[in-house]
């Protein structure tokens, strides 16, 4: 727990220190979960379906089935480069946090990475709920300004001559990215190059996996 | 509000840390909050515009000593009293005096609430007062209530990249003054004038942002 307590809140501390803010805080919402039951405003089986939706239903498999739909359908890429938000819905990937989609292709000559600089807007039909590093201060500051800097720390090298388009996800449009096809994915079909997509990679942050990776 | 949500381009926070197996929620209490913050905004006493601004409007220190889930904490308690829903007294006692002024949303409508689109568009008001390609300056704005404008664009131009249609206007929709929808516009900046002639000449910055923060440059 400790380790990611560390990485969870982006400077150190000890870990009794820890250990008790974390009691205190679950005593609070704890007591905060049974004060709303009490008044008759929450249902505890709503909250226990929420959470089951958002922990095991919602989650970058959804994304990675768009973006292997798009490599293998040129007429499904057209329509997603097109009208995001609908062609999302024909896979069935709707709802909150995902109502205007916008998806970004990556080229040869532009590569584009989504941030959310005033808080953690991010697309949960097809990416789930967004990792700690996406909300946290490091990422938000860094990534519009020296965004190079940070897909290094990702392990991803861009040239000069390429264009990095950072998108600060300030209103309601959703952004997706739509990594490159990798080479010598030729013949694979859907669900085989669905295995490729990587969560980091459709917010821009990272790569595909290559054939073999998966 | 100039606040210390309000993070694109400052210095000094360290290595992102990336956590390749990270689980979904880290303490138990998370999954509570989480869901306990989703069911309370489903009784409709608030939009997300109040809810961001709940979250934001507090004391830099405090903001960046929290974890993402305190902050939602700290937002639904503001919440819950400001709209209504329990008074301060429940909330430091933790003992209720009555029932809530609405009932709670049944698990029963959890699923069709969640694949609702509930949209920020609305429907074209008026024509575009830019057009992609046409130049903008971000006007030099500084509301002390919620804005979607980030610091690091102000006073800056930059080119319209695409006409995104007639949003509702956070600034607005966040104090319950009305949606006051228009235009909201992808507008690009290139990476050196925002960071100077230091950053990369090939790279740029796309920000979302309304009608009322722009006027032509």
């Amino acid at each position: 727990m400790g380790t990611h307590d560390h990485d969870h809140h982006g400077h150190h501390h000890d870990h009794d220190h820890d250990e008790q803010r974390w009691s205190e805080v679950e005593l609070r919402v704890k007591a905060l979960e049974s004060l709303l039951v009490d008044k008759g405003l929450v249902d505890p089986a709503a909250l226990d379906l929420l959470i089951e939706t958002y922990e095991t239903k919602v989650g970058p498999r959804n994304g990675a089935h768009v973006v292997a739909k798009a490599w293998s359908d040129p007429g499904f890429k057209a329509r997603l480069l097109e009208n995001a938000s609908a062609a999302i819905a024909e896979l069935g990937y709707i709802g909150r946090q995902g109502e205007d989609m916008v998806v970004l292709e990556n080229t040869d000559r532009v590569r584009n990475m989504v941030v959310c600089t005033l808080c953690s807007c991010y697309p949960w039909p097809v990416l789930g709920l967004p990792p700690v590093w996406y909300k946290s201060a490091p990422y938000r500051a860094r990534a519009v300004r020296e965004p190079r800097a940070v897909l290094a720390e990702f392990g991803t090298a861009v040239t000069e001559d390429v264009e990095v388009r950072v998108w600060d996800s300030t209103a309601e449009l959703r952004y997706l990215v739509l990594p490159q096809r990798p080479p010598g994915t030729e013949g694979m079909d859907e669900a085989a190059l669905a295995r490729l997509v990587t969560r980091d990679s459709m917010i821009g942050v990272g790569e595909p996996l290559r054939p073999g990776e998966a | 509000m100039d606040g210390a949500h309000d993070l694109g381009g400052m210095h000094g926070f360290g290595a992102i840390a990336p956590d390749p197996n990270e689980p979904r929620f880290h303490h138990p209490w998370e999954r509570r909050a989480f869901a306990v913050t989703l069911a309370c905004g489903m009784l409709g006493r608030w939009n997300i515009d109040m809810a961001r601004f709940a979250r934001e409007d507090t004391d830099p220190q405090i903001y960046l000593n929290s974890t993402y889930y305190e902050h939602w904490l700290r937002g639904l308690r503001r919440l819950l009293v400001e709209r209504g829903l329990v008074s301060a007294a429940e909330l430091e006692s933790g003992e209720a005096a009555g029932p809530g002024p609405v009932p709670a949303v049944p698990a029963s409508r959890v699923p069709t609430l969640l694949t609702q689109r509930r949209l920020a568009r609305r429907p074209a008001n008026a024509p575009p007062r830019y057009r992609p390609g046409d130049a903008v300056r971000v006007r030099n704005l500084h509301p002390r209530g919620h804005t979607r404008m980030p610091r690091y664009v102000r006073g800056h131009v930059g080119v319209i990249e695409r006409d995104h249609g007639v949003f509702v206007f956070p600034d607005s929709h966040a104090t319950g003054a009305g949606e006051a929808p228009q235009r909201c516009y992808a507008v690009r900046f290139t990476a050196q004038t925002l960071w100077g002639p230091d950053a990369p000449a090939a790279d740029r910055v796309l920000v979302d942002l309304w009608d009322d923060y722009l006027e032509a440059a």
